[in-house]
């Protein structure tokens, strides 16, 4: 991992005792809440609908053992006992007081973390592959690039007001796993013909609203220029995008609008003047920050394992998890483990202060010392011997970590929702929990195969339920009502693709049945070991909708009062603004 | 008062902004030290350009290389900020700096406000003119939020990785 040296460290204590200056200004009404607002979003501060909600950032998703039972504390302290790994890699926690937040950065600090620019309209946390650096199909490691891009983006002072957000995702293997199509860059670490390592550069993705696929604007940046280039698409996007319409002041919005061969003129053009200039990255310090990368101390070890094989003929939950949690690793012997966040009936993407001890005493036993948060909202374990496969097993088991679901129906993508959040439309969790607990079946499940569920509660698309292959998004028919419309054909990975509506939206109890259609005809329709989305694309929407809508969807319906009402409030919070 | 130099000083320049009935041709430049709006310059250039001083100002929406040329004739060249959240002017004052080489007073006008300061001097303003209903002191203070940075701007010119010698995995792990 990176491990802070003494200009790191200084710079996110710094960062504190401004922080705190801030708050205190905000509570002695200094600063109103409209200027301190973006104040706290470049902070991961939001203000939702029970309290405070603090994004931490987990740079590029690499988390230790030891920053790991820090979140535990800080549940336990300033929180109600869990935390929430996001899709974007990051933690956050829902149920704080703004004037105890300086002392929870404090402690983040103590660990070299922080929450710096995990929101507002900056560069946000740069997120990467959570099997970076292990993955047998890894062509460059990404981390090094990942964090100098970390280091180049915080408090970058040009770029902090930017239109709108800014996400940057990269990548450094065959397979695309961090969605880079659907960032406002997305980078694609690879090696030209003479072996050299550039990037192949992306921009215009993005979801939300527009939901488009990122454009490729270059297809060989040569590394020493990543610095620079990123600089001028942000500097042109500074300059030229709407700020006249929030939901249009995306950078894809201007990319669609210039057309890619005008972008890409303006931002060269504007690197012209920095090429080779002093923002060029030096081979010392990708060297530098490689070193914190290197290699654990693997055993050698051989692939082949009797008592697993033994094991897994006794074991058919052992099996199902072996197979669905368990992925190759690029050194013999060695395995990465994803723990599911996902159990049917558990909120997708929490853990417990519990848990998350417990989850770290299990990196350091298991994985020396490291873990991985995933945008799909789990945690990896990246190095772990095959030969403690089952013990690590048995022990994730019983920490409720190990349903072997990932990349299958119950491994639903789910943001907040209503809850929690004030732009959401619908709720989005008890929607996942419904629908994770009508799959439970574990045999359906893996005779189902690889699929994905995203539920977004509203068109932000936290969720990312664009590129879900099925998606499904909280919409508002007139106010204070809640209803789903549901899209199948979306994809991420090197065939990203963007789903399209099967028709009109659902209610909250439809949904569940809508999917079991949808999957009815898949089961009907595949050839052999086609995917759910392999069969989208073969035989295309119509068979879907055409049975989803072919009876009537009977389904009975408990009205819900108040959907931002479901979890209470414990405390009054200051300076709340109900979005009602 | 403003901030220049790091230090609270007297000002005695006259920023124009034009009233809802001025038309940039005609509106009256009066005698003195003005900062005037790009549009008034580029309308009464000839007459202005004979003043001993003069400064001109930008809006959040206007280029900077429309003074390619005259660059060195103003005394002050300042940006307007509408709203603080409007981040264009940082990119201006790059450009002037960085791209066209203005090495005069370059402020910062408008919605001008503590926590903005220390981004505003890393891109190249050396003068702060903060919004009147805030403490000028309080301000001040927002230039040394932090005492390092990692990217070159204009201030400074160099990286960290360029400017010291960092340490690489040495440092205690996490």
């Amino acid at each position: 991992m990176y491990r802070y040296d003494e200009y790191d460290q200084r710079i996110v204590d710094e960062r504190v005792v401004q922080f705190r200056d801030q708050v205190r200004r905000r509570l002695s009404g200094e600063l109103t809440e409209e200027e301190f607002m973006p104040l706290r979003l470049q902070n991961g501060l939001y203000m939702q609908i029970h309290g405070y909600m603090l994004r931490i950032a987990v740079p590029y998703g690499l988390v230790s053992s030891k920053q790991m039972r820090m979140f535990a504390h800080i549940a336990r302290q300033y929180d109600r006992g869990y935390g929430h790994f996001t899709t974007r890699q990051n933690i956050q926690f829902n149920w704080l007081k703004l004037e105890e937040t300086p002392n929870i950065l404090a402690d983040l600090a103590s660990v070299q973390m922080h929450a710096i620019q995990t929101s507002g309209n900056c560069v946000r946390n740069i997120t990467s592959d959570e099997f970076v650096g292990v993955a047998p199909d890894e062509v460059v490691d990404p981390r090094p690039f990942a964090e100098i891009l970390r280091q180049w983006s915080t408090f970058h002072p040009e770029f902090a007001y930017l239109p709108r957000k800014f996400k940057i995702a990269i990548s450094g293997a065959q397979e695309d796993r961090a969605a880079i199509y659907a960032h406002d860059i997305g980078l694609a670490a690879v090696r030209n013909e003479q072996g050299e390592i550039g990037f192949r550069v992306l921009v215009g993705g993005g979801l939300g609203r527009t939901p488009v696929i990122g454009t490729e604007i270059c297809a060989f940046l040569p590394w020493q220029h990543v610095l620079t280039y990123v600089e001028s698409i942000l500097r042109i996007y500074n300059q030229y995008g709407r700020r006249d319409n929030k939901f249009k002041a995306r950078i894809k919005i201007l990319v669609k609008a210039l057309g890619i061969d005008e972008f890409k003129r303006q931002v060269e053009a504007d690197w012209t003047d920095l090429k080779d200039g002093s923002g060029t990255l030096t081979a010392e310090e990708v060297e530098r920050v490689a070193g914190c990368f290197t290699d654990p101390a693997y055993e050698t070890l051989s692939n082949h394992d009797s008592t697993i094989s033994a094991y897994k003929a006794d074991s058919r939950p052992f099996t199902h998890w072996v197979m669905r949690n368990v992925r190759p690793h690029r050194v013999p012997g060695y395995v990465s483990v994803v723990l599911s966040l996902k159990k049917p009936g558990c909120t997708p993407g929490d853990a417990t202060a519990e848990q998350m001890d417990a989850i770290a005493d299990l990196a350091d036993r298991y994985s020396f010392g490291e873990l991985r948060v995933t945008h799909k909202q789990n945690l990896v374990l990246a190095d772990v011997r095959q030969k403690d496969l089952i013990q690590l097993w048995q022990e994730a088991t019983a920490l409720e970590l190990a349903s072997p679901n990932i990349g299958l129906l119950t491994d639903i993508i789910s943001c907040p929702g209503a809850e929690f959040c004030t732009l959401a439309n619908a709720r989005s969790i008890p929607l996942a929990k419904s629908i994770a607990q009508r799959f439970e079946d574990i045999d359906f499940q893996h005779d189902v195969g690889e699929i994905s569920i995203n539920i977004s509660g509203c068109m932000n698309a936290c969720g990312q339920h664009h590129i879900g292959n099925i998606g499904i998004t909280g919409v508002e028919k007139k106010a204070h009502d809640e209803w789903y419309q549901v899209s199948i054909g979306g994809a991420e990975g090197n065939l990203s693709s963007i789903g399209k509506i099967i028709g009109p939206s659902f209610t909250f109890n439809q949904v569940p049945e809508v999917i079991d259609r949808l999957l009815q005809v898949y089961l009907q329709e595949r050839i052999e070991a086609e995917s759910f989305i392999e069969t989208v694309r073969r035989v295309g929407h119509e068979p879907f909708k055409k049975h989803v809508f072919a009876t009537e969807l009977t389904v009975e319906e408990e009205p819900v009062a108040d959907k931002h009402a479901v979890v209470p409030a414990k405390y009054e919070v200051p300076f709340y603004s109900p979005r009602f | 008062m403003i901030i220049k130099n790091k230090e609270i000083i007297a000002d005695d320049w006259m920023v124009l902004r034009l009233g809802e009935h001025d038309v940039a041709e005609s509106v009256t430049v009066v005698p003195g030290k003005v900062i005037v709006p790009l549009q008034v310059w580029l309308k009464q250039r000839d007459a202005l350009q004979q003043r001993a001083e003069i400064g001109v100002w930008l809006a959040s929406d206007e280029r900077p290389e429309t003074l390619r040329d005259d660059i060195q004739k103003f005394t002050v060249i300042a940006v307007d900020f509408p709203r603080f959240s409007d981040g264009r002017g940082y990119s201006i004052a790059f450009n002037l700096r960085a791209r066209l080489g203005y090495t005069g007073e370059l402020r910062a006008i408008g919605d001008v406000l503590r926590d903005q300061l220390f981004y505003m001097q890393r891109v190249g303003f050396d003068a702060f003119a903060p919004r009147s209903d805030r403490n000028i002191e309080d301000a001040l203070k927002g230039l040394s939020d932090f005492s390092e940075v990692y990217q070159n701007s204009c201030e400074p010119k160099l990286p960290l990785f360029r400017r010291v010698q960092r340490k690489g995995n040495t440092a205690q792990q996490v």
